[in-house]
C-alpha cells in the first residue's frame, strides 16, 4: 500500500510532441492518498487508460515523475512496482485451471503453498467460483473469465495499489452490482489504494470516495460525488454526470443578475463581470416549471416518466432545457415558465466555473 | 408452412461434381485400374486382383523407402517447428524492420522446387559450390554424391532453408493476434519469460502451429523434386524417398501395376495420417472446454 504522487506528468504517443494537442495526457500534478478508493471517470479516449498504464508501468511517460511513497519509480518496470491491474477484457491463462490462474501471481512471487491454497479458496469464494476451481479456464463464459481476472488482481494482499480499467464492461448488470459491492468491502477490509477507471457515472459514484473526472487528456475535477453534483468545476462535469446532465445556457452575467436571451434572472450571488464565453449551468434537479411571470419563457416539448420522477424536455429559444418534476406533479400546457433555484446555479467562463464573490 | 418440393436444386451441385470428377476421381480411378491388372504389351490388360498389392507389401524396397521417408519427415519437423517458433518470437512486432523480415522470410517460399534443388546442388559441389568448396578447404570431407551422411544433411538443411519460413510466418501471424493485454497482465502477474511462452504464446498459436505441422508433414512426406535434383536418390538408395522410388518404378522401369498399387497405398497412408492428425487436433480443442 502506498501513496502515489504524480509530478508534472504528461504523455504523448507521438515521438516529438509540439503543441498541447499532441498530448494524450496533459500535464498533471496529483496525489493519490494511500488507502483511498478513486474512480477515474471520463468519456472514451480522454486519457484514463493512459494514466492507469503509466501508474502501473506498462507505459513510460513522456515527461514528469511518478513516486510511490516518495520513492521515484518513473523508470521502474511493472514487476518492480508491485501493482495489481485488471483490464477491460478478460485475460485468463487458457490452459490453466481456474485454481492455477488465481494462484499464478502468488506462485510467481514464491509464496508459501499452504498460504496460496487458503488464499485462492478465499478469493474463489469472493468471486463465487468455488465450484469451478478445477475446470480449465478455456471455454468459460466471458463474465466467468472476467471474474477470474478480477480474482487474480485481488489475490495478492501486499500490492501498492489496485488498478481497474473498466473491469465490469463484459459482466451482466446483476453481477456488476455484486462484484462492485465486493470490491468496496474488500477496500474497507484491506485498505488498498484503488483506482477504478470507468465511463459509467453510476459505477464511479457508487464505488469511489473521490471521483476524478477527465476530459480531453486533462483532469477537470476531483471531488466527492456531492461536490461533482453541486459544483461542477467544468461544464463537461456538469453534463457528463447526472441523468440528464446539467443545462448549460449562454448568458450575460453582471454581478448578481444574468440575462439569457433577453430575459433577466436573479442569481442570488454576485459573480462580478466574468469575461470570455460565459455560460450559466443549472442541473435539472434545481429547476421547476411555473405559470407565473418570473423565469424563462419555455415551450414544453415532451414529458418522460421514468418512474421515480418526470423529465420534462422544454425548448427555450432553440436550446433545450431539461426539468425534473416530482412523480406526482401535474404538468399542464399553461406552464410556460421555468425558474431556477439560485442554490443550484453555477456560472462558467470558457467552460470553467467562476467562483461567486463572497459578499 | 408447406415447403415446395423441388429436386431440381440438386442440379446446382453438378458443376462441382464435374470438377471433382475430372480433377480427382477419374485420374484416381485410372490408377486403381492399373493396380488390379497386368499386361504383356500391345495394350492388352488382364485382371490380377490384389496381386500387386501383395507384392508391394512384401517388397523390401518399399519398406526401406517408407522408413527413409518417415525418418526424413520426423527430422525436418523436429527442426523446422521449434526453429520456426523461435524465429517468429524474435521477429520485430511492427515497423519497417518487421516488413523487411517478412519479405526476406517469404523469399525461399517463392522459389520453385527444382530451382531450390539446383541452387543447393551447385552450392554443395566441392569443385565450384561455395559451401562444398569452403567445407573441403576447411578439411572437412563433404561430398553429397558419395557420402550417406553428407547427402542426408544436405537434403535436410535444404528443406529447413526452404520451409522454416512457412512455420515462422504462420507462428508469427498467431503471435500477432495475441492482444497486448495478455502481455500486460503477465507483467502485472510477474510471469517469467518462459511462463509467458508456455501459458500465453504457445496456447494461442497452437491452432496455426497444428496447421503448420500438418502442412509440413504432408509436403515433406510427398517430397520429390528437391532431393531428386540434388542427389537423384543416392548415393545408392540412401535418399530415395517414396516419391522418388515411385517415379523410378513407374517411369524408369515402367512397372505400371506395382507402381499403381504403390501409389494407392502411399495415398492411403497420407490420408490416414492427416485424418488422425486432424481428429486429434479437433479433439484437443473440444477437451479443453470441459
Amino acid at each position: 500500500m502506498a501513496k502515489i504522487t504524480l509530478e508534472n506528468l504528461a504523455h504523448s504517443y507521438l515521438p516529438n510532441p509540439k503543441t498541447e494537442d499532441d498530448f494524450a495526457l496533459k500535464e498533471l500534478n496529483h496525489d493519490w492518498v494511500d488507502g483511498e478508493a478513486y474512480a477515474l471517470l471520463g468519456a472514451s479516449g480522454c486519457g484514463k487508460s493512459t494514466l492507469l498504464n503509466i501508474i502501473s508501468g506498462l507505459l513510460h511517460p513522456s515527461q514528469g515523475r511518478i513516486l510511490f511513497n516518495d520513492k521515484d519509480v518513473t523508470l521502474s518496470p511493472t514487476t518492480e512496482r508491485n501493482i495489481a491491474q485488471v483490464f477491460q477484457f478478460p485475460v485468463v491463462y487458457d490452459t490453466m485451471t481456474v485454481r492455477d490462474n488465481l494462484a499464478f501471481p502468488l506462485r510467481n512471487r514464491g509464496a508459501d503453498p499452504t498460504y496460496i491454497k487458503d488464499r485462492v479458496q478465499q478469493i474463489a469464494a469472493m468471486i463465487g467460483m468455488e465450484a469451478t476451481l478445477d475446470r480449465k479456464a478455456r471455454g468459460l463464459t466471458a463474465d466467468a473469465k472476467q471474474k477470474i481476472s478480477l480474482g487474480r488482481g485481488m489475490v495478492r494482499e501486499d500490492v501498492n495499489a489496485l488498478l481497474f480499467d473498466e473491469p465490469l464492461t463484459v459482466i451482466d448488470p446483476h453481477m456488476k452490482w455484486e462484484l462492485r459491492t465486493q470490491l468496496k468491502s474488500l477496500h474497507h477490509e484491506f485498505g488498498h489504494t484503488m483506482i477504478y477507471v470507468t465511463h459509467d457515472q453510476t459505477e464511479a459514484l457508487t464505488f469511489a470516495d473521490k471521483v476524478v473526472v477527465m476530459y480531453d487528456g486533462r483532469v477537470v475535477q476531483m471531488g466527492t460525488p456531492q461536490q461533482l453534483f453541486e459544483q461542477p468545476e467544468h461544464t463537461f462535469v456538469g453534463y457528463f454526470i447526472g441523468s440528464p446532465g446539467m443545462n448549460v445556457l449562454e448568458a450575460d452575467v453582471q454581478g448578481n443578475t444574468a440575462v439569457l436571451d433577453g430575459t433577466q434572472i436573479s442569481l442570488g450571488k454576485a459573480f462580478g463581470t466574468p469575461t470570455g464565453h460565459v455560460e450559466l449551468g443549472v442541473r435539472p434537479e434545481f429547476t421547476s416549471l411555473s405559470t407565473g411571470e418570473d423565469g424563462l419563457p419555455v415551450t414544453i416539448k415532451r414529458v418522460e416518466d421514468v418512474g421515480r420522477h418526470k423529465i420534462v424536455r422544454a425548448d427555450f429559444n432553440g436550446s433545450e432545457i431539461n426539468i425534473l418534476a416530482p412523480e406526482g406533479a401535474e404538468i399542464s400546457p399553461e406552464m410556460n415558465r421555468v425558474v431556477f433555484d439560485p442554490a443550484g446555479i453555477n456560472i462558467y467562463s470558457d467552460s470553467w466555473r467562476v467562483a461567486p464573490k463572497v459578499a | 408452412m408447406n415447403k415446395t418440393v423441388n429436386d431440381k436444386a440438386w442440379f446446382l451441385i453438378l458443376p462441382v461434381l464435374l470438377l471433382v470428377a475430372f480433377s480427382a476421381v477419374i485420374p484416381l480411378m485410372t490408377v486403381v485400374n492399373y493396380s488390379v491388372q497386368d499386361t504383356f504389351g500391345n495394350n492388352k490388360f488382364f485382371w490380377v486382383g490384389l496381386e500387386w498389392f501383395q507384392e508391394m507389401l512384401a517388397s523390401e524396397r518399399m519398406w526401406d523407402a517408407l522408413g527413409r521417408q518417415i525418418a526424413f519427415s520426423a527430422i525436418i519437423l523436429a527442426i523446422e517447428i521449434p526453429l520456426g517458433i523461435f524465429v517468429a518470437l524474435n521477429m520485430p512486432k511492427k515497423g519497417s524492420w518487421a516488413s523487411l523480415c517478412l519479405v526476406l522470410m517469404s523469399l525461399p517460399l517463392l522459389i520453385p522446387w527444382n530451382v531450390v534443388g539446383t541452387i543447393w546442388q551447385i552450392f554443395g559441389r566441392v569443385d565450384i559450390g561455395l559451401l562444398g568448396f569452403t567445407l573441403s578447404a576447411l578439411g572437412i570431407d563433404y561430398n553429397y554424391t558419395q557420402d550417406f551422411y553428407a547427402a542426408w544433411i544436405t537434403v535436410i538443411v535444404m528443406d529447413v532453408w526452404h520451409w522454416t519460413s512457412l512455420v515462422a510466418l504462420l507462428a508469427y501471424a498467431g503471435l500477432q493476434s495475441i492482444p497486448d493485454a495478455y502481455y500486460q497482465a503477465a507483467k502485472i502477474d510477474q510471469a517469467s519469460r518462459l511462463s509467458v511462452f508456455r501459458f500465453i504464446e504457445l496456447p494461442k498459436i497452437m491452432g496455426v502451429l497444428m496447421i503448420a505441422i500438418l502442412l509440413r508433414f504432408m509436403d515433406s512426406f510427398m517430397i520429390y523434386t528437391e532431393p531428386f535434383v540434388v542427389t537423384g536418390g543416392g548415393p545408392g538408395n540412401s535418399t530415395t524417398f517414396l516419391s522418388i522410388d515411385l517415379v523410378k518404378m513407374a517411369l524408369g522401369q515402367f512397372d505400371l501395376g506395382p507402381a499403381a498399387a504403390f501409389s494407392i497405398m502411399y495415398y492411403l497412408v497420407i490420408l490416414l495420417v492427416s485424418y488422425v492428425f486432424y481428429t486429434v487436433m479437433t479433439n484437443l480443442d473440444k477437451r479443453d472446454g470441459h
